[in-house]
């Protein structure tokens, strides 16, 4: 099995093992090569066309944990220009699973505010997988205080199994650090837009993920509890955790019916990692539209909406939000 | 009818059978120290072991009232019922399991709302009720929570809240973890208009319940003995692979890392909040 591949994925993996053989002794400028090819070529994105537009919930959780899925890092690299990263939470350190900073966005400035779970085995330990500890939900609240001082618009980039689940996490308490968020995110008068691109887990997502306007990436998903905790639970095993993806509904489909999700942001075929600077570029131009839009709006008229939009959550008539 | 008179067939009635009229009903067991106890005796202790000190759970209708002044009670929301949105199934549906729990319990759904008194001062109360679902918050609870909160906000009252929960409602999914961030905005607006908010920890409280409107109260307070937390006991034994220390996410652990301001025994309950209200309204009451 190739590892670059999904289990369901196998058998574009075939497909594109096919060309790579044949690009090695398509040297010898021989034509009908080319012409095989370009049909091979062809036939893969078929087959991933139907592959992808036919995927489960679980299918889709595994999109969003592809190891080679892009982080935030990833996207702050490729969508903003003059970033500074600023560090700490001024209380008790630096947590270094939640990456945040000023930077420009189609050259205005904006704070950026990402869960990272880190790409290589040293970086996922110094990044604790992407699992924020108080003091990481400290620094992005510190921050986003800051970002209202200077009217300047904040984005979120949600990607995280959880919020760290540990003693000294309890010790230093994580329950009030991420409420914290949710209670002073709710009133900040700046804009502030929230993007799920992995995975979303519950309120370790949740702390950095109530805003004006939430977008998700096509195959990112969003729970309150992770499929396999859910099977857990329910079934005392963790291999039912696709039937608890599909009960929990935990795409951007099901989420936007809800009037959960306010926006869908396609990915390149095969999920964000087989093109990062399009799905990056993508990304980019609707942020640009959705701060431009959102910039516009008088403060207290913004800071009603989202409070309007917060109180509707669960209410069968909720409605999305305007942009 | 009173409103008392109203509770108490539906705590009689409950799945548990008729107490009363079964002879061994009459004697419960401390979990804590063992001793057996009669159970009119505990229940005139208030559900506290007269032994040990061992705070029993008990319900959302029997803590409100224990806590509020006999007269003036007016229950809130009692319109809202649960939906199933996701048509969620697991090993039975979600539908047949809220059938369940309103079958067992008498409620629509886990949190009760009653404006009422304490020692005279108007105040909102609600209350978790832990033995439907696991007091656990989807969208009725938030929703029933948030209406509380407006109603202390437009008159300006105390809101004050009793939890025991699970957490967030599994099968209601993401609608339920919204709930977490719309109990936390209304909390807020009580923070900036500086109507007080009392949160009041009663064993268990965990998860998103406690990652939002537990812990954003003016005043955090929890029972004796009553574990809270964001992530439960097994989950971190099996993230860290090692045994937690004893006593770990108990009301005097919280104390002790500054998580809560104090530890209310159940029986100095009324005087203890009616008194810290009394002093954060002083200077607001006209």
């Amino acid at each position: 099995m190739n590892p670059n591949y999904l289990d369901f994925e196998q058998s574009i993996a075939e497909l594109e093992g096919k060309i790579e053989e044949l690009q090695l002794v398509g040297n010898d400028n021989d034509l009908n090569i080319t012409e095989e090819i370009s049909r091979l070529r062809k036939k893969s994105t078929r087959l991933a066309e139907k592959i992808y537009s036919n995927l489960s919930a679980w299918d889709v959780v595994k999109v969003a944990r592809h190891p080679q899925r892009p982080y935030s890092t990833d996207y702050i690299q490729r969508m903003f220009t003059d970033w500074d990263e600023l560090h700490g939470d001024r209380h008790f350190g630096d947590d270094h699973a939640i990456v945040a900073g000023v930077a420009r966005l189609s050259d205005k400035p904006v704070m950026v505010i990402g869960e990272e779970k880190g790409r290589s085995v040293n970086e996922k330990v110094m990044r604790n997988f992407g699992m924020p500890k108080p003091e990481g939900y400290r620094k992005a609240l510190r921050l986003m205080k800051m970002a209202e001082r200077f009217n300047m618009p904040i984005l979120t980039l949600i990607d995280t199994p959880g919020a760290y689940p540990g003693i000294d996490s309890e010790e230093r308490g994580i329950s009030e650090a991420i409420a914290q968020n949710l209670a002073v995110m709710s009133r900040l008068r700046t804009p502030i837009i929230c993007t799920v691109i992995g995975e979303g887990s519950s309120g370790g997502a949740l702390a950095i993920g109530v805003g004006d306007h939430l977008n998700m990436l096509q195959y990112s998903t969003y729970f309150v509890i992770s499929p396999e905790g859910c099977a857990n639970i329910i079934w005392k095993t963790v291999d039912k955790a696709p039937l608890a993806a599909e009960a929990m509904g935990v795409t951007s489909t099901v989420l936007e019916e809800l009037g959960i999700v306010d926006e869908t942001i396609p990915e390149p075929l095969g999920g964000a990692h087989r093109d990062i600077d399009l799905m990056a570029s993508s990304l980019q131009e609707r942020l640009t539209a959705q701060v431009d839009e959102f910039k516009r709006l008088p403060i207290d008229e913004l800071l009603e909406k989202r409070y309007q939009r917060l109180m509707s959550y669960g209410n069968p008539l909720a409605r999305k939000s305007p942009v | 009818m009173s409103w008392l008179d109203k509770i108490v067939p539906s705590r009689s009635g409950g799945a548990k059978g008729n107490s009363s009229r079964v002879p061994e009903g009459l004697w419960k067991k401390c979990v804590k120290c063992g001793s057996v106890l009669y159970r009119p005796e505990l229940e005139s202790n208030l559900d506290v072991c007269p032994k040990c000190d061992h705070h029993f759970r008990i319900g959302a209708r029997r803590r409100l009232d224990i806590f509020l002044d006999e007269d003036n009670r007016e229950e809130l929301s009692t319109d809202i019922v649960p939906t199933d949105r996701l048509n969620f199934k697991d090993t039975k549906k979600y539908k047949d399991r809220l059938s369940a729990a309103q079958k067992s319990t008498g409620e629509k759904d886990a949190l009760v709302a009653v404006k009422g008194k304490l020692k005279g001062q108007a105040v909102v109360a609600v209350a978790f009720e832990f033995s439907f679902h696991g007091g656990s918050m989807g969208y009725v609870v938030g929703e029933k929570f948030a209406r509380a909160a407006h109603i202390a906000l437009e008159e300006n009252i105390p809101l004050v809240c009793f939890t025991a929960t699970g957490g967030a409602r599994m099968q209601e999914a993401l609608i339920s973890l919204m709930q977490m961030a719309k109990t936390s905005a209304v909390i807020e607006r009580l923070k900036q208009q500086g109507t007080p908010y009392i949160s009041l920890m009663t064993d268990p409280v965990y998860g998103g319940v406690s990652a939002s409107l537990a812990l954003l109260g003016d005043i955090n307070a929890a029972e004796p003995g009553a574990r809270a937390g964001f992530a439960g006991p097994n989950i971190i034994e099996q993230t860290i692979r090692q045994k937690l220390p004893k006593g770990f996410q108990r009301s005097e652990f919280l104390l002790e890392h500054g998580a809560i301001d104090m530890i209310i025994h159940r029986k100095k309950m009324r005087e203890q909040v009616a008194g810290l209200l009394a002093k954060l309204t002083y200077y607001s009451a006209a």
